[in-house]
């Protein structure tokens, strides 16, 4: 186990190492990096100056190590328009986008699961045919069109819900979160249904065609020919086995649902990484982008690790082949 | 039902003359009424948006048709020029219903160009890949793994910061987001391709490499490329939407659907909804109609759910 | 006169398909005497499989039993409703299946595989259930039973793995058990010894069993009775030791003729010759006809199933009776 996860950590270290490259080269080997890095408002001097500081009149090779030197110590340049270091800037938005992702996908698992079993377990019957004609329009519709249609309906219309902002937040771990008040829930309803349901279609699937192949399968029919109750059947035999692939699908799309916050943040004005990605991308503010970049494939990293370990204490057969 | 639909589809047939696969591929897909429905929709979609500099009531570009006076009027009103509305106007007093058609001609162009053209760099990589084996096998595979672990929207979104807005740069951009789904797919099944006796035969028969390739590999390999250029396609041209919307993809003066809807968006809140809610319709009718044939095309290939 | 385990009569089995009516049953008729073993065999495709899961009323989709009886101590289990049929799976009929790496779910220790079944028939503790769980695997031969509970299937082998199966069969000493071809999975001695133990069983607690098999040594060796099937018909019953020493239907005159131990040394196998007809559109008449060397038109018309000497039956009109006569 141990060697395992310290084969997992080097491979991760060299995926940074890669990513790092590439955004190295596309800052500073394709881009302008004077331009990148030093803000346009700064005068002649205070050009030179960062030049020199930036160390831009080295080799490009030497400018990588300083640039990745720089990188492990956690200094990923500062942002123009706020002048503050890019990682803080980011890491305090972190907790708003994480609280958006992470509700979408309880969502799209709380509502995706039921649906796909049922379209599974009869998928003849007429709410099935229409449980699928959803889920093709869920793959379908432009996420932030639905965006602007939820806010028409619900905030515009009726006035259910608010369209803007995280609403009032509390204390939770030193961080604050929107989902234990009231109000912050309110504000939080309609971002997480728009970001889930691209997922909601995606875990209906999955688990429609889990359940359909897993119901073919000797072992079900041995289930029912011991005298199992069809719930039972149902519940513990088919169930647990489409568990494991949704459970690792739903995770590594938790990378995806974040990066995909960024056109449900930009429309319901949530304050996280993907409303600031967003504006720094309008306003070329290009720390801040090479930092959430980097952030960004570190999350990725740390998704993919827990997702596998998560994985193999689900799927017993892995469980084993990583001990011995 | 087989026979004349095979037959009705000469310029296919011709590429692969009898290949018995393809024709079944190609049968089978009429054989769903949803996947048939699917392809009229998307053809006339496709012809309005070809269509549109002669079907249109109004060439929403040309702004001396326009007046700021017939500014955000209501779908079915009739504007200073005794033109009728049916789908409203934008806040520029462009009648919305020209300008979708129009914007539809951008998203499709941008959507079904990229995607042939990442089909075409990725098609060759898969083959190169599969046929090279060894190190450029790896090498490519490397690079496919890369490309699809991260999200295609961040990468675009990233390309685009760089590169900055414009119809050509959202093109590359989704050309290098897209890629690598097609290398992937032409790989794996050029690889089951390539152990058959036909291709042992083509290299006993001396062929040069770039005719066994092009004339026995790639046709073989052609039904799942198809699959996945049609799920594509609807991709690309949903991503797009989604860049224009978000401000870094086509610039303003060639407006696709996603940027017709992020016009509406402010006057959205005053409840003004045609601005955004008829482009968003267009958008859904054209990536649903694409959508439905992908998904038909994908079962048909899929063994596993075979009786 | 005491009523059999289980009688079939005329059962027909057909599934629903797109391209048409697949009659994978069409008449199939055996009796199973309390104790008794009785062998089902017949070629791939003709219909044993389906035979078992109709008695159990597992047949799926589009497949349905149409016609006949299951008689199961007198009842008949084709009019019996889902949850009856229930209480009796697993309970008082139990199916062994052919393939022992599918059979166990891959997710679940054995454990609660096990102890599911009994809870499913019986109102006992957990505790109690396991016991039962523990005292079951030891008598189909599992050493340390309790640790093994703990186990997943995959961690253990083929042979381990039927061997579970057949202890869950067992759990609750069903009246009847069909096993659907269990060992042809196995290597040779597992195959022996589980067929030795599953007749010590058999023995041991008067249980009745079918034994569905391609494999006519491990019928000679294990059943009482055997009845062949042909293109979803029995063509032939009868005690095992008749059947197999002086077949009357053509069809088994050629399967044992087939057998390479039952040859003479240096006689070239026989063999049948021609194909299984496809069940989808099978001609009325006997279904044999195009590979018997001793069809005559008569054999067009509709056979039933005859008694031709005492206890053995045979559809054909043409039998090998010279054998019995001799
Ligand atoms: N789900 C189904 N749909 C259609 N036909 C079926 C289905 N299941 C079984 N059949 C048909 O029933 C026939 C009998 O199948 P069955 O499995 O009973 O054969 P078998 O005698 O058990 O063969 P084997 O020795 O190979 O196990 C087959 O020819 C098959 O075509
Ligand atoms: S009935 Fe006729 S065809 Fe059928 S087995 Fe007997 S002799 Fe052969
Ligand atoms: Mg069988």
């Amino acid at each position: 186990m141990t060697v395992y996860l310290l084969r997992r950590l080097l491979q991760a270290l060299l995926v940074m190492l890669a990513m790092s490259l590439i955004v190295f080269v596309g800052v500073y080997a394709i881009g302008d990096p004077v331009e990148i890095l030093i803000s346009p408002d700064a005068d002649q001097m205070e050009r030179e100056r960062a030049i020199k500081a930036l160390g831009l009149d080295l080799p490009l090779w030497q400018q990588y190590l300083t640039f990745l030197f720089r990188a492990v110590q956690g200094d990923l340049g500062r942002s123009f328009v706020f002048n503050e270091p890019a990682l803080q800037l980011i890491l305090q938005k972190m907790p708003a986008t994480l609280e958006l992702a992470v509700g979408a996908t309880f969502m799209a698992v709380l509502i995706g699961l039921p649906l796909g079993l049922y379209a599974g377990l009869k998928p003849d019957s007429a709410g099935s045919k229409a449980i699928m004609a959803g889920s093709i329009l869920g793959f379908s519709l432009p996420t932030f069109w639905v965006g602007l249609m939820l806010i028409m309906v619900f905030a515009v219309q009726l006035g259910w819900l608010p369209s803007t902002g995280r609403g009032e937040t509390a204390q939770f771990l030193g961080l604050r979160w929107s989902f234990l008040t009231r109000d912050g829930i309110a504000h939080l309803i309609m971002p997480a249904v728009n970001l889930s349901l691209f997922k909601i279609s995606l875990v209906v699937r999955l688990t429609r065609s889990g359940v359909r192949e897993t119901m073919l399968m000797d072992y079900v029919k041995f289930a029912r020919a011991k005298g199992l109750s069809p719930r039972r059947v149902t519940y513990v035999h088919v169930f647990k086995n489409i568990l494991i692939p949704v459970v690792t699908v739903v995770g590594l799309e938790l990378g995806s649902t974040i990066a995909f916050s960024v056109v449900t943040e930009s429309i319901f004005a949530w304050p996280g990484m993907g409303k600031l990605i967003i504006d720094s991308i309008n306003v070329l503010d290009r720390p801040v982008i090479v930092a959430y970049l980097m952030i960004i494939v570190m999350m990725f990293i740390v998704i993919n690790l827990a997702v596998d370990l998560l994985y193999s204490t689900l799927d017993p057969r892995v469980r084993l082949e990583g001990k011995s | 039902m087989s026979d004349i639909t095979a037959d009705t589809v000469p310029v296919v047939a011709l590429v692969v003359k009898d290949e018995t696969p393809f024709r079944r591929f190609v049968s089978e897909f009429f054989a769903s009424k949803i996947a048939t429905s699917g392809l009229i929709v998307f053809t006339i979609i496709a012809v309005l948006a070809i269509l549109a500099p002669w079907i249109t009531p109004q060439n929403p570009y040309d702004l001396a048709q326009l007046d700021i006076m017939d500014g955000r009027l209501e779908p079915g009103s009739v504007g200073g020029s005794g033109m009728t509305h049916w789908l409203g106007t934008d806040d520029q007093g462009r009648d919305m219903l020209s300008g979708i058609i129009y914007g539809l001609r951008i998203s499709l162009t941008v959507g079904i160009g990229s995607a042939f053209i990442a089909s075409l760099v990725g098609a060759s990589l898969g083959l190169l890949a599969a046929y090279g084996g060894g190190r450029t096998d790896s090498l490519i595979m490397r690079l496919v793994d890369l490309q699809l672990s991260f999200p295609t929207i961040l990468a675009a979104l990233m390309i685009l910061a760089f590169l900055g807005k414009g119809v050509g740069n959202v093109v590359i951009a989704l050309v290098i987001v897209e890629w690598a789904y097609y290398a992937r797919t032409v790989r794996g099944s050029a690889l089951v391709e390539r152990r058959r006796e036909y291709i042992e035969a083509a290299q006993c028969l001396a062929l040069p490499t770039r005719r066994i390739l092009f004339r026995h590999l790639l046709p073989n390999c052609l039904p799942p490329l198809i699959v996945v250029g049609t799920i594509q396609v609807a991709r690309a041209i949903a991503l797009e939407a989604t860049l224009s919307f978000l401000g870094l993809g086509v610039p303003i003066t060639e407006p696709s659907l996603g940027l017709l809807i992020a016009n509406g968006y402010e006057y959205m809140l005053s409840g003004k909804y045609w601005i955004s809610f008829y482009p968003g319709i267009a958008l859904l009718v054209t990536i649903v109609s694409i959508n439905l044939m992908g998904d038909h095309l994908r079962d048909v290939l899929n063994p596993r759910l075979k009786k | 006169m005491s009523v059999a385990t289980l009688e079939v009569r005329n059962l027909q089995t057909h599934f629903f398909t797109r391209a048409g009516v697949v009659k994978a049953v069409d008449g199939v008729s055996f009796t199973v005497g309390r104790g008794k073993v009785l062998g089902l065999v017949g070629e791939s495709g003709s219909g044993k499989t389906v035979t078992g899961f109709s008695i159990i009323g597992l047949v799926d989709e589009p497949g349905r039993v149409v016609g006949g009886e299951i008689l199961f101590h007198g009842q008949n289990l084709a009019r019996l409703s889902e949850e009856e049929m229930r209480q009796l799976r697993g309970n008082r009929i139990a199916m062994i299946f052919q393939d022992p790496m599918m059979t166990l779910n891959p997710v679940l220790r054995i454990d609660t595989q096990m102890i599911e079944t009994v809870l499913a028939h019986t109102k006992v503790s957990h505790e109690e259930a396991r016991q039962r769980c523990r005292d079951t695997l030891g008598m189909v031969g599992i050493p340390s039973p309790e640790e093994r509970l703990k186990s997943y299937p995959h961690q253990f082998s083929g042979g381990m793995r039927q061997r579970v199966a057949i202890a869950i069969a067992l759990l609750h000493r069903p009246e009847l058990i069909i096993a659907d071809e269990p060992t042809t999975a196995l290597d040779v001695t597992i195959q022996g010894q589980i067929l030795a133990e599953v007749q010590k069983l058999a023995i041991n607690t008067g249980t009745s069993l079918i034994w569905i098999t391609h494999d006519l040594s491990v019928v000679a060796g294990l059943a009482d009775d055997i009845a062949v099937m042909y293109a979803g018909r029995v063509v032939e019953d009868g005690p095992v030791s008749e059947v197999l020493d002086k077949p009357l239907h053509p069809y088994t005159h050629g399967l044992i003729g087939s057998v390479p131990s039952r040859n003479k040394r240096g006689e070239p196998l026989r063999q049948i010759p021609g194909m299984t007809p496809s069940l989808l559109k099978l001609p009325p008449g006997c279904a044999f006809r195009s590979r018997c060397d001793r069809a005559t038109a008569e054999c067009a018309a509709p056979i039933e199933l005859m008694e031709l000497t005492l206890g053995r039956h045979a559809r054909c009109i043409h039998p090998h009776m010279e054998a019995v006569a001799a």
